[in-house]
C-alpha cells in the first residue's frame, strides 16, 4: 500500500469511527465468553459438587445441564450479535471509507 | 483427466473387490462384524457422488487460487457447513458420545471446550484472516515479517499439527472399518489414503469443501435422527432419560456431575485453554477463511459453523445418554465381562442399531467412513498447501515461481503426505493413539495461535520474537505431553510422570507468548524497526479489507 494511501485512511474520521467502534464491540464481546466459560471452567475445578446438585428437589437433571446448554447456546448467540453489527454498520463504514479514498 | 477416471475407477474396484474377497474371512481376535451390506452400498453411493463432484471439481481447478481457495467464491453458508464438517471429525461424533456414555457429564465439558473457541475466532481472526491472507495461515503471520523463517516456521507447525491429527483419524478410521465393514485394518487405511488423495490431487479445495458439505449434512442428518428417536423413547422429557441413565449407569447419579476427566483445577484451566485456542490454530480450519469472497461472508461462515456445531454437541450428549440406557443393557452389544463390543467409541454406532436396525447401522456406519474421509481430505490440502505454498514457493523460491508449478509441487506434496498417513496408519495400528488429537490442539495452540493473533494485533512483533516464540510453543508443547502422564506413563509405561498434568496448554502457550514477547522487545534490529514500522499500512488492510485478495468469477 503507497504511504500517501496510508496516511489518507488513517486520518480519515470514519476510519477512525471504526477502528475505535469495532475493536471495543470485538474485545468485549471475548471477554464476555472468557468469562463465562472459564467461570465454568473454575466451578469444575473448585466446586464440581455445585453442578451436580439437582435442579430442583427430588429432580435428577443436574444444574450442569442447563448451565452447560446454555453456553453453547450463549456462544452462538453472541457470534450472531457481532454478525449482526459488523455485517451492517461496520461494513457500511468501511464502504464509506473506500469510496471516500477512491 | 484421464488419469482421474482411471485412478478413481481402479480405487472402486479395489474397494469392492477388497470387500467381497475381506468378508468370508471375518474372525478373530478384532472382532468384525459380519459383513455390513446396507452399509456398503450407502458408502459407495457416498464414494461415487463424491468422485463425480471431483471430476467436476477438476475441470474448475486450473489455477492455483483454484486449487488453494476453490477461487475464493464459497458463500458463507457453504463455508460454514464446511467448516462445520471439518471440526465435526469421526473423533467428535464417536468419541464425545462415547465419552458421555462412559462418564456422563464429563462428555459436555469436552463439547463445550471445543465450541467456545468458535466466537474468539469469529471476533478476533476470521475477517482479519481473510482481508490480510491469500492461501495459508502463514501468509497473515508473514505479512510484515521476513518470509524464510516465518514460513518455515508455521510451516512446521502445520506439518506437525496435521500429521498427529492424520495419525489419530486414520488408526481410528483403520479400526473402524475394520470392525464395521469386516474389512482389514490395512485395507482400509489403504482405501483411505487413495480416496483422499484422489478428492484434493484433482479437485483441490473445491472438491475438497463439497465433499465436507455433504458429509456434514449426513452427519447432522443423521445425529438428529438419533437424538430424536433417543428423546422419543423418554417420551421427549431429559429428566426421564437421565433417571433411566442412573439406574443402570455404573457410577449412577454421579454421571450427572463432573467427574474424574479434570481432577485439578491446573489440568482443568490447562485443557480450557487447549481446546479454545487450539481450534483457533488449526491449519485446515484457518485455511478455510480464504475460500470466501469477503470479510462479510468469513463472519457469515462463522456465524453458520457455531450453529451447526453447537447443535451438534447437544445431538452427541443426547446420543451418548441414549445410549447409556439402551446400548449397556443389551447384551447384544456387549462382551461377557460386559464392557461394549468393539471399544468405546462404539455407542453412537450401536445404538443406531438399537434404534433403527440393519439398515440405520448402515447409514450411520456410512457417515462414520465418510467423516474421516473428508476430515483427512482437508488435513491433506492444508499440509500440502504449507509445502507447496510456503516452503516450496516461498522460501526456496523466493516467491519467483511459475503458478503451475507450485500447483504441480501441491499435488506432489499430497500424494508423499497420503503415502506417508497409509504408512503411519500402519505402523500406529496397535499403538493409543488417544493422545494425539489432543496433542494437536496444544500444538495448534502454542505454536501457531500465538503467533498468528500477535501479528494481527501487535505492532511490536517482530521477525525475531515470532520465530523463537513459535519454535518455543512448538517444543514445549510436545516436549511436556511426552514427559507428562499421556505418553510417558501410558505409552511408555514408565511409573510417574516428570510433568505432573496431562494438559501442558497452560504452560506451552505462556512459554509462547512470553518469549514471543520477550525477544521482541530486545530486537532493535534494522528489520525489527522496519517490520513495527510496516504495522501501519497492514493494519489498514486488516481493518477495512482496502487491498485484500478478491474472489474471482468463472
Amino acid at each position: 500500500m503507497q504511504e500517501d494511501l496510508v496516511k489518507k485512511i488513517q486520518q480519515h474520521p470514519k476510519y477512525l469511527e471504526l477502528v475505535r467502534k469495532r475493536s471495543a464491540f470485538a474485545w468485549v464481546l471475548s471477554l464476555i465468553m472468557l468469562v463465562i466459560y472459564y467461570t465454568f471452567i473454575l466451578l469444575i475445578a473448585f466446586n464440581p459438587a455445585w453442578l451436580g446438585k439437582p435442579v430442583s428437589e427430588g429432580m435428577i437433571t443436574s444444574i450442569g445441564i442447563p448451565i452447560g446448554m446454555l453456553i453453547i447456546i450463549l456462544a452462538f448467540i453472541l457470534t450472531g450479535i457481532y454478525v449482526q453489527r459488523a455485517n451492517t454498520e461496520f461494513d457500511e463504514l468501511t464502504k464509506q471509507i473506500r469510496k471516500d479514498v477512491k | 483427466m484421464r488419469n482421474f477416471l482411471i485412478f478413481s475407477g481402479f480405487s472402486l474396484v479395489i474397494f469392492s473387490l477388497s470387500v467381497f474377497a475381506a468378508g468370508p474371512l471375518v474372525t478373530g481376535e478384532v472382532q468384525q462384524q459380519p459383513l455390513n451390506v446396507s452399509a456398503i452400498v450407502m458408502f459407495l453411493l457416498f464414494v461415487s457422488a463424491t468422485l463425480g463432484i471431483t471430476y467436476w471439481a477438476a475441470q474448475r481447478t486450473k489455477t492455483a487460487k483454484d486449487f488453494y481457495t476453490a477461487g475464493g467464491g464459497i458463500t458463507g453458508l457453504q463455508n460454514g457447513l464446511a467448516i462445520a464438517g471439518d471440526y465435526m471429525s469421526a473423533a467428535s461424533f464417536l468419541g464425545i458420545s462415547g465419552l458421555v456414555y462412559a462418564k456422563g457429564y464429563d462428555g459436555l465439558i469436552y463439547s463445550i471446550g471445543f465450541l467456545v473457541g468458535w466466537p474468539i475466532i469469529m471476533f478476533l481472526m476470521a475477517e482479519q484472516l481473510r482481508n490480510l491472507g491469500k492461501y495459508t495461515f502463514a501468509d497473515v503471520a508473514s505479512y510484515r515479517l521476513q518470509q524464510t523463517p516465518i514460513r518455515t516456521m508455521a510451516a512446521c507447525g502445520t506439518l506437525v499439527t496435521v500429521l498427529l491429527y492424520l495419525i489419530a483419524q486414520m488408526v481410528g478410521a483403520g479400526q473402524l472399518i475394520e470392525l464395521l465393514f469386516g474389512l482389514d485394518y490395512w485395507m482400509a487405511v489403504v482405501i483411505i489414503g487413495m480416496l483422499m488423495i484422489l478428492y484434493v490431487v484433482f479437485g483441490g479445495m473445491l472438491a475438497t469443501t463439497w465433499v465436507q458439505i455433504i458429509k456434514a449434512i449426513l452427519l447432522l442428518g443423521g445425529a438428529t435422527f438419533l437424538a430424536v428417536m433417543v428423546l422419543s423413547t423418554f417420551g421427549f422429557s431429559f429428566e426421564e432419560m437421565f433417571n433411566k441413565a442412573i439406574e443402570v449407569h455404573k457410577d449412577h447419579d454421579k454421571i450427572m456431575a463432573p467427574g474424574n476427566l479434570v481432577s485439578d483445577p491446573v489440568s482443568a484451566i490447562s485443557l480450557g485453554l487447549g481446546l479454545m485456542f487450539g481450534t483457533a490454530g488449526l491449519p485446515h480450519i484457518l485455511m478455510r477463511f480464504f475460500t470466501v469472497a469477503n470479510a462479510k461472508e468469513a463472519r457469515k461462515s462463522v456465524f453458520y459453523a457455531t450453529g451447526f456445531i453447537g447443535y451438534f454437541y447437544i445431538l452427541t450428549f443426547i446420543i451418548g445418554f441414549g445410549a447409556i440406557v439402551l446400548v449397556s443393557t443389551n447384551p447384544e452389544y456387549l462382551q461377557a465381562d460386559g464392557s461394549l463390543r468393539g471399544g468405546g467409541n462404539m455407542p453412537a454406532i450401536h445404538l443406531s442399531h438399537a434404534l433403527g436396525g440393519n439398515i440405520f447401522l448402515g447409514f450411520i456406519s456410512a457417515v462414520a467412513f465418510a467423516t474421516i474421509l473428508a476430515v483427512v481430505s482437508g488435513l491433506t490440502l492444508a499440509g500440502a498447501s504449507a509445502v507447496s505454498h510456503d516452503l516450496y514457493a516461498n522460501v526456496f523460491k523466493r516467491g519467483q515461481v511459475d503458478e503451475l508449478q507450485e500447483m504441480r509441487i501441491s499435488k506432489i506434496a499430497t500424494v508423499l503426505l497420503g503415502i506417508l498417513a497409509i504408512y503411519l496408519g500402519i505402523q500406529f495400528q496397535k499403538q493409543n493413539v488417544a493422545f494425539m488429537v489432543g496433542l494437536a490442539f496444544a500444538v495448534a495452540a502454542s505454536a501457531n495461535f500465538p503467533v498468528l493473533i500477535l501479528s494481527i494485533f501487535w505492532s511490536g512483533l517482530t521477525t525475531r520474537g515470532a520465530l523463537l516464540g513459535g519454535f518455543i510453543g512448538l517444543f514445549t508443547a510436545i516436549g511436556l505431553v511426552i514427559i507428562g502422564p499421556t505418553v510417558w506413563v501410558d505409552v511408555l509405561k514408565n511409573a510417574e510422570p516428570i510433568f505432573p498434568y496431562k494438559y501442558p496448554a497452560l504452560f506451552s502457550m505462556a512459554a509462547a507468548f512470553l518469549s514471543t514477547w520477550f525477544f521482541s522487545m530486545l530486537d532493535n534490529s534494522d528489520s525489527a524497526i522496519k517490520e513495527r514500522a510496516a504495522f501501519e499500512a497492514q493494519d489498514i488492510r486488516c481493518q477495512t479489507g482496502i487491498g485484500a485478495e478478491g474472489a474471482i468469477t468463472h
